[in-house]
């Protein structure tokens, strides 16, 4: 399984990158936002996968071995919460640069004054 | 010693906190100041006569070999005494020379400030430290040549020597930490135990030379001459402080210092006497058609600086002892000439030699004391500049080699001086009066206390100088050739050779002299030969070089800074693609045996949904369909989250995907939709580019299963979870108890960004 989810990784990049290398300032955003997703399912890969044993601890003692390491998720869901953050800063910053502009070209963006 | 130095420090801050009545006193205070600690150093005289050297030590970053240490022994002696003695008399100088401008204090600030950069310089037992107080010397340099700032011509002047002195300075710096490496410490004591291993390394050769190129640029040395007669924009006591008597000598002080270290080398008797002689030469052969005051002084300074170097290339017991005497009878003349040149200017409203003339009569005093300045800039008896000249001579008799080239260079650069210190008195003081815009006068007691005292000096210990010679000069011989030497300083050598060299050089100065006074079209034809064979002005060239150089560099800018913001992307993306690609390659560690499976179906069904929606939101046109997707390739990672035991990040997932959906949507309304912007072969270079990234994402991301570097700090959190903390879901228990102050940044973070959307879908009241 972890073949099958490495290539959805890449190509998860792949999709982002070239979204990102797009001239619409839009679907720079959602190249953004895949990107942020490939990064999050890498660091949980990481871990390693393990089905149906998520980090729970139980008061009378410590969990057995195959349960899921919740390092990595703690990070995760950190980065999944700021990416949020980024993306719906941008797209603030984007509709406001849209309103002033009128265009959604990247290339337009070379003047500083509006 | 360090004491010194701070209440120099504040008093250079204590300028500005002078009341507006004791203004005018500012200079005498300064300049007691200096008195005393000249006196301090004089007092210290009789202990290094006796070859008991001060040392201070103060750890600073030890593990590194940084220290602060000052070292009191012959040689910071006479650079010690040189600075705060001709320190005192030149603030008393500049009290009477800067009246008349604004802006004094900051003058005497900088002034006050680089006689203490001055005095830590030749103090310096740490390599390091001395590069520090070397740098400083250069910027409060700079700050005092451009000092008339309205000027363009002192800007550029001022911008110049910085560039120069500058770049000579980490030349330096790149040096002393090469040679430091061999030693392994920057401790002049340590490098001075250490010669053999310094001289027998492989970086000598690159160590010397970048030492010594920061020397040459300090001590104005061919090529790097021109910025010193530049420097003269500076107002008249900084030149006859900085740009004659001590800065530009920080450089010979250093070729001193170093002479037991690096010395006695070929390398070093073959560079250090080339540049010398060339830059003698160079400056006593242009002073001679200068016809600026100030310039024939810079030139002649340059001739001196000259033969400082030249001496301490030659390196033996007679030449070092005559360039340290040298070093004195230069100060003595030469900042006396500079502070007699501004006084001048001041009085009659110009510096130009043809329109000066018969001065004698209205500034009889100025006329005695240059005179005796200027014959011992000369070399005539019985001043001590004859002594220095007679010394000299017999140095260069010994140079190793290439003695009579030396000595026939030397006497010819010589006979240069003459002649033009004996023009300088011609034409300047007798001859006729010529009317100047002012009427001259010499009042004004302070302008002349301190070139009295000097020139006064010359004249004395021209007549009695073994004392000199037993109380400073045989340390300092000490210092620099580490041996013990006795010496007999007299006036009169007897009828030797040296004594036959020195009456010819007399004779052929004055007829030479006698030739530039008769003939005026010789001096305009000898101006107009110098024009065209020296055509190329290294000042040019330097700017030349200047210009081009801020031309690549712009040319360089425009090329990488383009503005285009996808260009940068593709920048990043691609360079980062091939690191990890070699990276990859590289390290060949073998990756974890990982079967290939499609089990559970319905994880690789979702995998195959989630690559179909991805490929498909970066293709189509529609954006309502390209957002759908987007949210459906979320919507489906959380799905994997939630498979894989990870029940907050799958909540969590699918909580921001929502807002993210509804947020887009939110917008769209009021966007333009997709055009088509780039042509199909941009896309398919992006494409390529996108596929090189992806493909070594996938790779890095099954070398990165398994891997598990934290499983210790897992552990603790699985271990700890429940007995500390009381939570039995551990990665909430991470986030809001062990890793507490981290999501606190990340809310922070959060409403930072809020704040930030709010105010950019404000609707606008008033336009900007």
């Amino acid at each position: 399984m972890e073949i099958v989810l490495a290539i959805v990784v890449g190509v998860l990049y792949t999709v982002s990158v070239y979204l990102m290398l797009r001239r619409s300032i839009l679907k720079f955003i959602i190249g953004l936002i895949f990107m942020s997703n490939a990064t999050n399912l890498l660091v949980f890969l990481s871990a390693g996968l393990v089905p149906g044993s998520p980090g729970f601890i139980k008061p009378e003692g410590v969990a057995a071995e195959t349960m899921a390491d919740p390092l990595p998720q703690a990070l995760v869901l950190t980065a999944i919460v700021i990416g949020l953050g980024i993306v719906v800063f941008t797209l603030a910053l984007k509709y406001k640069f849209f309103e002033l502009t009128g265009t959604d070209d990247l290339d337009q963006l070379k003047q500083t004054d509006s | 010693m360090l004491h010194l130095l701070i209440v120099i420090l504040i008093f250079s801050f204590g300028v500005f906190l002078m009341p507006g009545k004791m203004k005018k006193y500012n200079a005498i205070v300064l300049s007691l100041v200096q008195a005393g600690a000249f006196l301090f150093f004089l007092t210290r005289v009789p202990d290094i006569t006796n070859l008991t050297f001060g040392h201070t030590l103060i750890e600073w970053i030890p593990q590194l070999g940084l220290n602060i240490e000052f070292v009191l022994d012959g040689l910071s002696m006479v650079f010690a005494l040189l600075v705060t003695g001709i320190g005192a008399l030149v603030f008393l100088y500049a009290g009477a020379y800067m009246k008349s401008y604004t802006g004094t204090n900051k003058f005497f600030f900088y002034l006050m400030l680089f006689s203490g950069a001055m005095l830590g310089l030749v103090l310096s037992g740490n390599l390091i430290q001395l590069f520090i107080f070397w740098e400083l010397t250069s910027v409060l340099s700079f700050f005092l040549i451009s000092f008339f700032h309205e000027k363009e011509s002192a800007r550029k002047a001022a911008l110049q020597s910085f560039y120069i002195t500058g770049l000579g300075g980490l030349s330096l710096l790149a040096g002393i930490i090469l040679l430091g490496s061999v030693v392994d410490s920057y401790s002049l004591t340590e490098w001075l135990a250490n010669p053999q291993a310094i001289q027998e390394s492989k970086l000598y050769l690159p160590g010397l030379l970048l030492i010594l190129t920061g020397v040459f640029t300090k001590s104005v040395q061919f090529p790097f001459h021109f910025w010193l007669p530049e420097a003269m924009q500076a107002p008249a006591p900084v030149s006859s402080y900085l740009h004659s008597a001590t800065m530009v000598k920080a450089g010979v002080f250093l070729l001193a210092r170093l002479n037991p270290v690096l010395g006695g080398t070929q390398e070093w008797i073959y560079i250090i006497t080339l540049i010398g002689i060339l830059t003698m030469l160079t400056g006593s052969y242009f002073a001679l058609t200068q016809t600026d005051i100030k310039g024939i002084l810079a030139y002649t300074t340059i001739n001196a600086l000259g033969v400082l170097v030249l001496l301490l290339g030659i390196g033996t017991r007679e030449s070092i002892m005559a360039a340290m005497l040298f070093l004195f009878i230069h100060a003595f003349y030469k900042a006396t000439l500079f502070m007699i040149a501004g006084l001048i200017e001041k009085k009659t409203g110009t510096r130009e030699i043809n329109e000066l003339g018969g001065l004698v009569k209205y500034m009889p005093v100025t006329f005695v004391i240059a005179l005796l300045s200027l014959l011992s800039m000369a070399g005539l008896p019985p001043l001590l500049g004859f002594l220095g000249k007679e010394l000299i001579y017999e140095a260069k008799i010994q140079s190793p080699g290439i003695a009579s080239v030396v000595l026939i260079l030397g006497v010819t650069s010589n006979i240069f001086m003459v002649a033009i210190s004996l023009f300088f008195v011609r034409k300047v003081f007798l001859g006729k009066y010529k009317t100047t815009n002012k009427v001259p006068n010499e009042k004004g007691f302070a302008f002349l206390i301190g070139p009295g005292i000097l020139a006064l000096l010359s004249l004395l210990l021209g007549l009695s100088p073994s004392n000199l010679g037993d109380a400073v000069i045989k340390p300092a011989i000490t210092a620099v050739s580490l041996e013990n030497v006795e010496i007999k300083l007299k006036l009169w050598h007897g009828f030797n050779q040296v004594f036959f060299m020195s009456l010819f050089t007399i004779v052929a100065g004055s007829f030479l002299f006698v030739a530039m006074l008769k003939s005026k079209k010789l001096m305009n034809a000898w101006r107009k030969f110098n024009s065209i064979v020296f055509s190329i002005q290294f000042e040019q060239v330097f700017a030349w070089i200047l210009e081009k150089f801020v031309m690549v560099s712009t040319m360089k800018e425009k090329a990488v800074q383009h503005g285009y913001h996808r260009y940068y992307i593709l920048t990043i993306f691609a360079f980062t693609s091939i690191l990890l690609w070699v990276q990859f390659f590289y390290t060949q560690t073998p990756m974890q045996e990982i079967n290939f499976t499609l089990k559970p179906f319905y994880i690789s069904g979702l995998a195959v949904v989630i690559i179909l929606v991805a490929l498909a939101s970066a293709v189509l046109r529609s954006r309502i369909v390209t957002i759908v997707a987007m949210g459906v390739a979320g919507y489906g990672i959380a799905l994997i989250f939630l498979y894989y035991s990870a029940i907050d990040l799958a909540i969590t997932q699918i909580l921001v995907e929502t807002l993210t959906i509804v947020m887009f949507m939110a917008i769209l309304q009021r966007l333009p939709r997709f055009a088509v912007l780039s042509s199909k072969a941009t896309r398919l270079r992006d494409f390529s580019i996108a596929l090189v990234f992806g493909t070594i994402m996938t790779f890095i991301t099954l070398k990165a299963i398994n891997v598990n570097l934290n499983r210790p700090i897992s552990d603790f959190f699985l271990e700890n979870s429940y007995t500390r903390a009381y939570g039995e879901n551990v990665v909430n228990v991470i986030l809001v108890d062990f890793r507490a102050l981290d999501t606190l940044g990340e809310v922070t973070v959060l409403t930072i960004a809020a704040v930030g959307v709010y105010l950019l879908l404000l609707p606008k009241k008033n336009k900007l």
